[in-house]
């Protein structure tokens, strides 16, 4: 270590023995990032942030809260009105998920878009899915603590569906539970694992990390990284567009949580639970409308459960399912016009998760599940073969140089 | 080495069946390691002992009824009309989900007693106070996903795939229930 590329000599002196900066330096200053990519590759490092605006908020929030039937609401209440700037943590806290939660989804359909998923990412695409039931979960039971209606019968109904399997279905409910209904054990188990499972979010996430520093980003073109000249250092290109990106989400962040702090939630989460008395309109968050939708559009207790957690399950199987080696859909005419349709129909499905369960809504939701399957398990297998993909360039460099009159003039220097 | 293959098989046999051994124990030792942290999610014998309650049913009028808490659940317990009972005797079985007669489920006719839990997701079903929904067959309502019960809490329409639970309980006089 004759040759230290530091010049602080108690940076040397730590990296010799600790290579912690070394491995910044590798992975986050001279990582090559292809130069091509748009912005919709932001939305890794947004959801990165959303993350540690939860962790942060939540653990100021923990030391506030009181976690028992009893108090737990009236400890939230206390938060947004007793404690210093507690309103302001918890509607960020509040908001985060669901900012949380479009990022990430803006990050899936990227994936889906470009072929992100693909030989050699399967293993990165699936930690991501992995990722995705994390937060549900963690979500999921977040919304149970603040001990209000919605809370409560969310709780009541989402444990319910695990008493559609057959034969332990209610043992296993009864154990979820704690006792013979969602109670004071019910809380304490909930928020015990809503705040552990963030950090084990974080680990899934440095594993996600490595594997896409295995093969570097993907990029909107889909073809591989031939060389230097295809990238950029991470920074400072991509640390400053990750930054401006990031001041741009933090405008409709800060405009939610200062003007429409409650948009998102429900009026009857302000009431206290009663195990006593169901709410007329149960609705679960936003986040989870495409399938609660999909749940209700199966006429049957058991085949809802499995499809809804199927419409996850496919994701996990997705790199495998799409047959086609051409990534990006810029080169796929065909499935470009399906992706939009998919994309539409996982909106309509989410707005049918939040009308009644009836009528014309019922027939809709029931349309929008097929063709969500239909997308994954019949379409991706089998379109490659009718769809007739558009040549790809010869590399990342070539259409930003110019075309094919460039990459031919390389091709010759190449030859001399 | 000699070429004793015998020998040597008999020495893989026995390495192999102390490794199958050695793993197998090692696996019942973390299954008995892991259960006391999985069997303490489950009911406390606290929340066991609270598992019965006594109900008097002598203020209860015809056509009244009431809901008591029982394990944290709501119990409905209604006083029926003699139409009403009538009703829940006589319709056919043949087009019921859950074919069950009146008798089965109503040991004393005049008092019909039920856990008022929607065994589709779990939300408390409308038809217990006078002016609730009582749905299409005059019993109860769920307003979550539209399970419309009956006079005597059998599924009749909607998602629910089984009647409304009976609860286990007994007469300790004519009109005293211990329900649990």
């Amino acid at each position: 270590m004759s040759k230290s590329k530091f010049k602080n000599p108690v940076v040397k002196w730590i990296d010799h023995r600790l290579p912690v900066f070394s491995f910044m330096d590798h992975e986050l200053n001279h990582y090559p990032t292809p130069k091509n990519l748009n912005y919709f590759w932001n939305f890794g490092s947004l959801a990165g942030f959303a993350l540690v605006t939860m962790i942060v908020t939540g653990i100021v929030l923990s030391m506030n809260y009181t976690a028992h039937v009893d108090y737990a609401f009236d400890s939230v209440e206390r938060i947004m009105r007793d404690v210093n700037h507690g309103w302001l943590i918890r509607y960020i806290h509040m908001n985060g998920a669901s900012f949380f939660f479009i990022v990430v989804y803006i990050h899936i359909f990227r994936g889906l878009y470009y072929g992100s998923y693909k030989a050699p990412r399967e293993l990165l695409w699936i930690l991501g899915v992995l990722i995705l039931l994390l937060m549900m979960a963690t979500a999921f039971m977040g919304y149970v603590l603040p001990w209000g209606q919605m809370s409560f019968w969310g709780a009541t109904v989402i444990t319910n569906l695990f008493s559609a399997i057959p034969l332990v279905g209610e043992s296993i409910v009864t154990w979820l539970w704690g006792g013979f209904s969602v109670d004071n054990s019910t809380l304490n188990r909930f928020f015990s694992l809503h705040f552990v499972l963030p950090f084990v979010i974080v680990g899934v996430v440095i594993l996600h990390l490595i594997a896409l520093h295995r093969f570097g980003s993907n990029n909107p073109i889909g073809i591989d990284v031939k060389g230097t000249q295809d990238t950029v250092p991470f920074s400072p290109y991509y640390t400053i567009k990750d930054l401006f990106g990031l001041s741009v989400f933090l405008s409709f962040f800060a405009a939610a949580v200062f003007f429409f702090p409650n948009f998102m939630g429900h009026p009857d989460n302000y009431i206290e639970a009663n195990p006593m008395v169901t709410p007329a309109h149960i609705v679960p968050e936003w986040y989870f409308l495409p399938f609660y939708a999909i749940l209700r559009a199966i006429p049957d207790k058991l085949g809802g459960v499995l499809f809804m957690f199927g419409a996850i399950a496919v994701l996990f199987v997705l790199p495998w399912l799409d047959r086609s080696s051409v990534r990006s859909s810029q080169f796929r005419p065909i499935y470009k016009i399906f992706f939009w349709i998919l994309l539409f129909d996982c909106i309509l499905l989410g707005y049918l998760g939040a009308m009644p369960a009836e009528g014309i809504y019922v027939i809709l939701s029931r349309i929008a599940t097929a063709y969500y399957f239909f997308h994954f398990l019949i379409l991706f297998p089998l379109l490659p073969y009718i769809e007739k993909t558009k040549p790809l360039p010869i590399s990342i460099s070539e259409p930003i140089l110019g075309g094919a009159a460039t990459a031919s003039a390389f091709a010759t220097r190449e030859k001399k | 080495m000699p070429k004793n293959s015998k020998s040597k098989n008999n020495n893989e046999g026995k390495r192999d069946f102390l490794i199958i051994s050695t793993y197998a124990m090692a696996g019942i030792g973390a299954a008995a390691v892991a259960w006391p942290l999985i069997d303490q999610m489950n009911p406390a014998a606290d929340t066991l002992a609270l598992a019965s309650t006594e109900v008097d049913l002598s203020s209860l009028e015809e056509g009244q009824a009431i809901t008591v808490t029982w394990r944290g659940k709501p119990v409905f317990v209604r006083h029926r009309t003699p139409e009403e009972i009538k009703l829940a005797k006589e319709v056919s079985l043949d087009d019921m989900r859950h074919p069950e007669t009146d008798e089965e489920r109503v040991p004393n006719e005049k008092f019909i007693v039920l856990v008022g839990v929607c065994t589709h997701l779990g939300c408390v079903p409308l038809g217990q106070k006078s002016g609730d929904v009582k749905g299409q067959y005059g019993g109860w309502f769920c307003p979550c996903h539209g399970s419309h019960y009956d006079h005597s809490g059998r599924i009749r329409k909607g998602p629910a795939p089984t009647n409304l639970e009976v609860p286990s309980y007994k007469f300790l006089s004519d009109n005293v229930i211990k329900i649990g």
